[in-house]
């Protein structure tokens, strides 16, 4: 037998307890909704899991009102001590099923499990726990005495972290008095209602928060809605692009989180094999649906050849399969939509020139799949080089100074993130302050904290979450 | 690939040069990955062949100022049967004593002294003034040499930490060299070279990679961690370096050099966390005796109540067991 | 016998130089009373397109000169305005008509509000950057940067120097470079303090001023994919949901309309920059 095809290990599904069907969640309840019903399947089988409501505009509007009434009421009058306390609740009840929330992610979503219990979900619950601490101590955050909260908060989140990116939305914006309707992705809306659950759990005023469910029209009624006061949106810069164009002349706040062409940059002096690493998380995680992936790898061009024989050998042990066992490191694409635009890219990537490498791997054959792949000589001006794949494909460039590496690194319409691999600290700092990209990682990659910004310049669209930055965008007078 | 200098060529310019090359290494990224590795769930059938696997990989170590030839004697005999309730229990790989106990060890093992990659098992000697190396040139010489004579299959020796951190690389080289050739038998033949870096006193990863390259340079068989004898002993990210090192050498020589993680390694559970970081660092083909060792004392017996378990299905205790 | 006096030729400000609009076209600048002062030109897109040009290849510079020197090079300002306030007082009188104490009242603002901003030049970033205590072995750090090259439209109804100060000062501070239209009835001390600008440390492309009218020119800024962000500070009576409209297509950021004169604050300083946050890992070994 082989070591390393390790026996199966999934994580038993045993533990979820799911409804056939999920409502929409507004003003505290279950609710139907007027739109069609449809079905949330796992991408890793295509089997369905349960189906959802879909909120039309007059669901919309009813959340809304609640959202209001919710704020005018309750949520605005109440002590930021006492909003802390059930933002400490919800983190605490995320603690307590983080088990069940990540095994429910990783059917919904297919990511592996590993990335769900040991990335996503402890990250939600401390996402909830930093907010929740900032909620009593507002007049600390730069902006005067008793900041003023904006009021119903829209929110629209995107597929690839759905729990994560719910706790983003939701954990400041409550923290700092707002009251919020959320829009989960319609290929993910399962943890979002398991949250609503969680929120019953931990007595939340009826109406604080809302979650309903639907396509994109759903999105669109949610942000077009007259009565918010701050739209909150992750996803796609055409989208992005579409709700700026929504709020101008009006006085809503906008924050938005869009897309992102991410250099990873590796000199010739950096840790090579943490580079590797790096390399591997950047575009490897989460099947590289990762607003934030480190997408173009520039490398060296005196340690091209070491670093691609390296980074080849370290991905021929990469194990793509079942998302729920444990070992599992690559798991589903999210979707058929998603998988046919990967699919597209890459072999657009191949016409253009590039030359494509992926380590051998089984594909299972249910389900979306694309193996993890590899594009050399990929010049700065090819397709796969510009375009956001939002996929688990790599363009491979090389350049020759830090000056080089910043110019090809900034040449691009986003502006999100960066990675610097060097062991030398001066270079590393001047090359950070010149990279235009709104996160940094230097000698690491794709690593998030609730204490820490984030968010792009550029396309990538404007507005922090996370940390102080976070914060303030939910309270008068603060950014965005 | 690095071109690798043959040891005759080097000099203490052309060596230190060389060590500076090496890419330096990040710790935050290089603990993160082992913790990575660690965190594989081995289940079944792999967990089964993961417990046979460890215990034919370890060096059953008894290396006390107490030691006696009884002492020797009955870790042959765990060595060779680890556990009498179920005779399908494989054997360690060797026995690893003082210099002074080798022929003891030897004497008990009799018929079943040799190769353990052909079923028998090896007598390992410490030397080189083990544990802190600190003594002349010819001691240690005479200490290896001594071992060897009496039958010691592998020496264990320790590099001169002080001459390392001084930054006198040259001596360090230079004396595995010299331990190297007096390892050689009458008849052409030489015992396995372990060096024991005592990367708990080299301390950072750096060094421990220099040391590594420099070990392998100077003609080590083997590269170990520790003697077991200072903390931090055998650590995941220690072992995932020298790993990456001997992965690295073998890319550029074609030669396969192994790796022994000694001390500190007490659980089932970490030693499959060593084997993860091998099978997927340098592959499985290392998961033998004569590319991995542990070098443990305590490991064994956790190993055989897990096998008893796996058997069973239920859990044993330390009374089903023996304690040596 | 009294002196023939020679009249000022008002002309744009681009890159430290100041050009003819490349259109040729000029337009009368009035007293309140209706009495011709002075021509002014009237920039085209073709103007702005240049002053954007000239903006981009100052930014670098400007923002990585010290934040110590770049606060310097403001107050700087301030002092050169002191020395020539008289020409402004008298300028904001014949056009805008204001009473002598109005206008010397509306140049020590804005001498003053130079002052109160060049000190936010070293300061910022402490106030708005933050330390960030992650859960793991990481520096991590997170300062505010400028975003880059910023299209202003100064208020068009307050005070013409003042309003124009209150607008860019900000924008300078974090080292962003600026286009700006100034008031259209009033631009002639807009170009009187380009030539402060000119005369003080402010290198060339920092600051570009373009004459002209607002309506024709927005657009122009709000779609051009090389301005980072936008002001429209001024731009309350026209249709600026249509610029933010048109803006979006880049992201690109905008701040609203403001009445009056934009009050002094941080805020407009950190409208203008973009948070970065930087990890780094940190090991003892």
């Amino acid at each position: 037998m082989s070591f390393m095809d390790y026996a199966p290990a999934p994580e038993s599904t045993g533990i979820l307890n799911l409804n056939e069907h999920y409502g929409l969640f507004i003003n505290g309840e279950f609710v139907a909704g007027r739109g069609e019903n449809f079905t949330s399947i796992s991408p890793a089988t295509e089997a369905p899991i349960a189906t959802f409501s879909t909120a039309n505009v007059a669901d919309v509007d009813v959340a809304v009102s609640a959202a209001r009434a919710a704020y005018d009421s309750v949520w605005s009058k109440m002590s930021g001590a006492d909003r802390g306390k059930y933002l400490f609740r919800i983190a605490r009840l995320i603690q307590e099923r983080s088990r069940e929330l990540a095994v429910a992610e990783t059917l919904d979503n297919g990511k592996p499990i590993k990335e769900t219990r040991d990335v996503d979900i402890p990250l939600v619950a401390a996402w909830f726990f930093y907010y929740a601490g900032w909620a009593d101590k507002l007049d600390f955050a730069g902006l005067g005495a008793n900041p003023k909260s904006l009021g119903v908060a829209a929110q629209v989140i995107p597929w690839n972290f759905p729990l994560l990116m719910l706790a983003w939305k939701i954990a400041p914006a409550l923290a700092a008095g707002n009251t919020v309707v959320l829009k989960p992705a319609e290929t993910t809306p399962l943890t979002a209602m398991l949250f609503a659950e969680i929120c019953q759990q931990a007595d939340l005023p009826a109406g604080v928060v809302n979650i309903i469910t639907g396509a994109g029209e759903t999105g669109k009624s949610l942000v077009n809605h007259n009565d918010i006061n701050k739209i909150a949106f992750t996803g796609s810069t055409a989208v992005g692009r579409e709700i700026a164009r929504a709020v101008a002349g009006s006085n809503t706040k906008l924050t938005l989180e869009l897309g992102g062409k991410g250099a990873n940059i590796v000199f010739d002096d950096a840790a090579l094999d943490q580079a590797v690493e790096g390399i591997v998380s950047g575009i490897f995680f989460n099947q590289g649906h990762v607003c934030c992936a480190g997408s173009r790898l520039l490398v060296q061009e005196n340690i091209h050849d070491e670093v691609m024989d390296r980074l080849k050998t370290r991905l021929s042990t990469l194990r793509l399969g079942d998302p729920l066992d444990k070992n599992t490191d690559i798991g589903a694409i999210n979707s058929r939509e998603q998988l046919d635009r990967i699919t597209a890219l890459s072999a657009q990537g191949e016409a253009e020139g590039g030359e494509r490498w992926s380590p051998a791997c089984e594909i299972p054959s249910k389900g979306f799949w694309f193996a993890p792949t590899v594009f050399t000589g990929v010049s700065p001006s090819n397709t796969i080089a510009r375009e956001e794949i939002f996929g688990p494909v790599l363009s491979v460039m090389t350049f020759r100074t830090p000056a080089e590496a910043i110019t090809k690194a900034n040449n691009t319409p986003y502006g999100l993130s960066a990675g610097i691999w060097s062991e030398k600290g001066s270079r590393v700092l001047a090359v950070a302050d010149k990279l235009r990209a709104g996160v940094i990682w230097a000698n690491t990659f794709n690593k998030f904290d609730p204490a820490s910004p984030f968010g792009g310049y550029k396309e990538s669209g404007y507005g922090r979450e996370g940390g102080l930055s976070g914060l303030t965008a939910y309270l008068e007078g603060g950014a965005a | 690939m690095r071109t690798i200098p043959a040891p005759t060529d080097l000099t203490a310019e052309s060596l230190a040069d060389f060590l500076r090359a090496l890419p330096g290494v990040d710790a935050v990224g290089l603990e993160a990955r082992a913790a990575d590795l660690g965190s594989r769930s081995i289940k079944t059938s792999s967990k089964a062949w993961a417990i046979d696997t460890i215990i034919r990989l370890i060096d059953l170590t008894t290396l006390e100022g107490a030691d006696t030839p009884g002492k020797v004697r009955t870790l042959v005999a765990k060595a060779l049967v680890p556990d009498a309730g179920d005779l399908s229990t494989p054997q360690v790989a060797a026995v690893c004593v003082y210099g002074d106990m080798v022929a003891t060890a030897v004497e008990a093992l009799g018929d079943m002294h040799g190769d353990p990659d052909q079923g028998k098992v090896s007598v390992a000697a410490v030397a080189t003034a083990f544990p802190s190396g600190r003594a002349s040139l010819a001691i240690k010489l005479a200490d290896t040499h001594e071992a060897v004579l009496a039958g010691a299959d592998e020496i264990d020796m320790v590099i001169d930490r002080g001459a390392f951190l001084s930054g006198d690389w040259w001596t360090v080289f230079q004396q595995i060299v010299a331990v190297k050739e007096a390892c050689r038998r009458a008849d052409g033949s030489h015992a396995h070279l372990k060096v024991i870096l005592e990367t708990g006193e080299l301390v950072t990863y750096d060094n421990v990679r220099k040391a590594s390259w420099l070990a392998m340079l100077a003609g080590a068989d083997f590269i170990k961690t520790s003697t077991g004898k200072v903390a931090p002993a055998a650590t995941l990210p220690v072992t995932l370096l020298m790993l990456e090192a001997v992965r690295d050498w073998y890319a550029a020589t074609g030669q396969r050099i192994g790796v022994k993680p000694a001390g500190g390694i007490k659980t089932t559970k970490d030693a499959i966390k060593y084997l993860v970081v091998v099978a997927e660092t340098v592959g499985e083909e290392w998961l033998v005796p004569h590319l991995f060792r542990f070098g443990a004392s305590s490991l064994l017996n956790d190993v055989l109540l897990q096998r008893q378990k796996l058997a069973s299905g239920h859990y044993s205790s330390a009374d089903y067991v023996t304690l040596d | 016998m009294s002196r023939l006096a020679v009249p000022k030729t008002y002309k744009l400000f681009i890159g430290g130089k100041f050009p003819r609009s490349e259109s040729g076209r000029v337009y009368e600048v009035n007293s309140v009373a209706g009495e011709f002062v002075a021509n002014a030109a009237q920039g085209s897109r073709k103007d702005m397109r240049d002053a954007v040009v000239a903006a981009r290849a100052a930014q670098p510079g400007w923002s990585s000169a010290t934040a110590y020197n770049r606060g310097q090079v403001l107050y700087r300002i301030a002092e050169v305005l002191e020395g020539r306030k008289a020409q402004f007082v008298e300028e904001i009188m014949l056009v805008e008509g204001a009473s002598a104490k109005e206008a010397e009242t509306q140049v020590d603002t804005a001498i003053d509000t130079w002052i109160w901003y060049a000190g936010w030049a070293d300061k910022y970033t402490q106030v708005a950057g933050q330390a960030n205590p992650v859960s793991g072995p990481y520096f991590n750090l997170s300062v505010p940067e400028p975003t880059g090259v910023v299209g202003a439209i100064a208020p068009q109804t307050s005070g013409s120097l003042l309003g124009l100060v209150a607008t860019i000062a900000p924008i300078l501070v974090s080292g962003n470079t600026v286009v700006v239209v100034p008031r259209e009835d009033a631009p002639l001390t807009a170009i009187s303090f380009a030539e402060v600008m000119a005369t003080s440390d402010v290198p060339g492309g920092v600051v570009n001023v373009i004459s002209g009218s607002p309506a024709e020119l927005a657009p122009w800024m709000a779609s051009h994919a090389d301005i980072n962000a936008l002001d429209l500070a001024g731009a309350g009576s026209l249709d600026w949901a249509s610029l933010q409209i048109a803006a979006a297509e880049t992201l690109m950021r905008t701040l609203a309309p403001v009445e009056g004169i934009p009050a002094s604050s941080l805020n407009r300083i950190t409208a203008f920059t973009e948070v970065k946050t930087v990890w780094h890992t940190k090991s003892l070994i």
